[in-house]
């Protein structure tokens, strides 16, 4: 075990999956030679070279459609948007493209690649630094979804998604990049995709989220235990294809759920999470299942800290939902 | 123009960008080194003018130096700056009419304070406070002024320039002499964006001006990595835009490249590409630090060809400059920029009722609603209202 912030641990799984598959290539804009905006893939470029670790021209679309094309003559493309907010003018090749070739092939093309980006607010972005855009692509048949909340995680399940068969985007938590410091296991292991943590029991309220507001939940649930009300905090870490059942399970348990996530409310996963319990688990319910999220607004710049989900507005709906 | 070379692998990279480069035959020039000017590019501007601009030049580098400043004492939390290039952005705005539009890109508040965006109001945006014209919405340097013709900035790299060829279009099919003039980085060509606004500012003939301001960098980025060609100028051939090169740095030839080309679309000739090279002295922004990436020595050189610099010993040789203008113009400065700042730094953060205005010219009834749940609920910590 090692401590390890997100960024590390991140790097380490990139490091040790190029070591191990040589078919694993790095492209994006300033990945190379600087390592990234963030430092994720620092030390890659001088490790594996300019052709494994590839600073790319200014263009999403250009980095995914030619990912796509490497994908299909074998390679592992691992590319980088700098930033989820920039992932629009690639849009069209992931969505039109690379979920729908398995499918439209007839499976004799499958496409896999996992394209990395952080999302999230909470660092004085604004608008086109601070989105979290998981329901638009979770929304697109053929896709994976991944956003991880800590250090351990973050290394396994990167590892995971770069050796699974379809394409997968991998949401980094950037608020969270380095603060999110905690022990990580050496060497190779995965966080199999589609499996969600129990990060915190409790028998009173279920609480859904993933990313950086597991740690605004958490924060909520210490103050609502002091009022007696304890969290089941549920970290779903895949967001698509979802782990329906332990949310279930978790809600059959309390019998009321909260969901937390920072993207706005409409339409958003937290919509999604809720049917589903509703068809699946009505019964149980105790009280109204109640979403805790961004606001349907464009991200703000000034008011970021009001316009997020932390815990001060987490906290009044886990009681409320208790009280209900 | 210099052959394009053809040995150039798939791993070539530059050692440097060389100002040499900014030297070359094929780039329009008009100051000489020893200070005096071509007379057949000069673009024939007064002595008043030649000093309007020299003190514009010298003004925006005071806030930019002045906001880099802001950002390192937290008082701000971010900036973009224009060091070094200062003469293509200053230059370029100049060279518009009163009815011509601005479209930018993020590092030209210069031109902006140009056409009249008032300094307290552009300090104003750094803070996103409440007297910002952007209402604390965007990050600093993300201004707009409709009142002065200036676009609205946004991150997303290129998507600015097919709407400065839509407005210009519009501008032609309403018979206005209207022309819009919209900047962007060399990195911005490598976007989609510069190639569909090349194509429709071609085909329909669009007196739009298209400024690449070709500063060396994106980000950590060199340009032999957002083109094989041989620069930028000459990418406006295949689409049958015009394209010229000019020397950045070069006060006198930004002008005239610029007001040639704003001639050109004001006549119906359509469309021009403008390459200035210049060079971005500073880091990407106040997020980046340049030394893991650039090359040594690289910076001194541009040094020694920064266009205030240059200006200033022209102002000199034509006996038009001395020390003690120079201390007044940085008294007078100072003092400005001291006064905007205390104005713009009192201002409260906008209203919380106000991040659900816009959104839609009216809003629906579940940003009502949620607009009334976030004023009841309890407020966040750690932020300025
Ligand atoms: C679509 C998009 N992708 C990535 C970014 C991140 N980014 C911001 S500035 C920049 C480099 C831009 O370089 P250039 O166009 O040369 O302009 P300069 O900053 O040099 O003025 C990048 C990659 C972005 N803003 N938008
Ligand atoms: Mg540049």
């Amino acid at each position: 075990m090692a401590q390890m912030n997100m960024v590390q641990a991140i790097n380490d799984a990139l490091r040790l999956e190029m070591k191990r598959d040589d078919r694993v290539v790095v492209l994006g804009e300033d990945v190379g030679k600087v390592g990234g905006v963030f430092r994720v893939t620092a030390g890659l470029y001088d490790e594996f070279g300019d052709e494994r670790v590839i600073d790319t021209p200014l263009s999403e679309g250009g980095i995914i459609g030619t990912a796509i094309g490497m994908a299909l003559y074998g390679l592992v493309p691992v590319p980088e948007i700098q930033f989820a907010d920039f992932i629009f003018p690639a849009y069209d090749q992931i969505v039109s493209e690379l979920a729908k070739y398995r499918y439209r092939s007839g499976g004799e093309y499958p496409c896999k690649m996992v394209i990395r980006t952080p999302v999230g607010g909470g660092i004085r972005g604004g608008h086109y630094h601070s989105q979290s855009p998981e329901a638009q692509f979770i929304h697109v048949a053929g896709l994976k979804v991944v956003c991880p909340s800590n250090a351990a995680d973050a290394k396994g399940l990167l590892l995971a998604a770069i050796r699974d068969p379809d394409p997968v985007l991998f949401f980094e938590p950037k608020r969270v990049y380095r603060a999110a410091k905690g022990e990580v296991p050496e060497g190779d292991y995965t966080v199999p995709l589609g499996q969600a943590k129990v990060v915190r029991p409790g028998a009173d309220v279920t609480i859904v989220t993933w990313g950086a507001m597991v740690y605004e939940a958490l924060d909520a649930a210490n103050k609502a235990s002091a009022e007696g009300v304890e969290c089941e905090i549920v970290d779903l870490r895949t967001l698509w294809p979802l782990d329906i059942d332990s949310v279930v399970a978790s809600v059959k348990k309390t019998g009321r759920l909260v969901v937390v996530h920072e993207a706005p409310r409409s339409c958003g996963l937290g919509g999604e999470i809720v049917s589903l319990v509703n068809e699946k688990a009505f019964l149980h319910l105790e009280a109204p299942p109640v979403r805790v999220t961004g606001f349907d607004t464009p991200f703000p710049y000034t008011l970021e800290m009001e316009y997020l989900p932390l815990a001060h507005r987490i906290l009044p709906a886990v009681l409320a939902t208790a009280k209900y | 123009m210099t052959t394009v070379s053809t040995d150039r692998g798939p791993h070539h990279r530059s050692a440097e960008r060389r100002p040499e480069d900014a030297l070359a035959a094929d780039v329009l020039r008009v100051m000489r080194p020893d200070g005096s000017l071509d007379p057949a590019a000069d673009p024939h501007l007064s002595d008043a003018e030649v000093l309007a601009l020299y003190r514009a030049m010298v003004r925006t580098r005071v806030v930019d130096e002045r906001a880099v400043a802001l950002q390192r004492q937290g008082r701000i939390g971010f900036h973009i700056g224009s060091l070094g290039e200062e003469a293509t952005i200053v230059g370029s705005a100049f060279a518009l009419r009163p009815q011509d539009w601005l479209f930018p890109c993020y590092r030209e508040f210069g031109a902006a304070l140009l056409r009249g965006l008032p300094l307290e109001r552009y300090f104003d945006n750094l803070f996103g406070n409440a007297g910002d014209l952007a209402k604390g919405r965007q990050m600093p340097d993300h201004w707009c002024d409709r009142e002065h013709k200036l676009g609205s900035v946004s991150s997303p790299i290129g998507t600015q320039i097919t709407q400065a060829v839509g407005f210009a279009w519009a501008a032609r099919l309403r018979r206005d002499d209207v022309v819009a003039l919209v900047y962007f980085g060399d990195g911005a060509t490598s976007s989609s964006d510069f190639h569909n606004g090349l194509n429709f500012a071609g085909v329909y003939r669009t007196p739009t001006v298209l400024l690449c301001r070709n500063n060396g960098w994106a980000i950590s980025v060199p340009t032999e990595r957002q083109t094989a060609s041989e620069g930028f100028a000459s990418k406006g051939a295949a689409y049958g835009v015009h394209g010229v090169r000019c020397d950045g740095n070069d006060l006198f030839a930004v002008v005239r490249a610029c007001r040639d080309a704003i001639a050109r679309a004001s006549r119906g000739d359509g469309p021009t590409l403008v390459e200035a090279l210049t060079y971005r002295l500073s880091g990407h922004s106040t997020s980046d630090d340049p030394k893991a990436y650039r090359p040594e020595g690289e910076v001194a050189r541009w040094s020694e060809l920064d266009p205030i610099e240059r200006l200033r010993a022209h102002l000199v040789a034509r006996g038009q400059w001395g020390a003690p203008a120079e201390a007044a113009l940085h008294a007078e400065l100072a003092e400005e920029v001291r006064a905007s700042l205390a104005a713009a730094e009192k201002k409260p953060a906008p209203a919380l009722a106000s991040m659900f205005e816009d959104v839609y010219a009216e809003p629906p009834w579940h940003l009502r609603e949620q607009r009334e749940a976030l004023l009841a609920g309890p407020r966040a910590k750690g932020h300025g209202g």
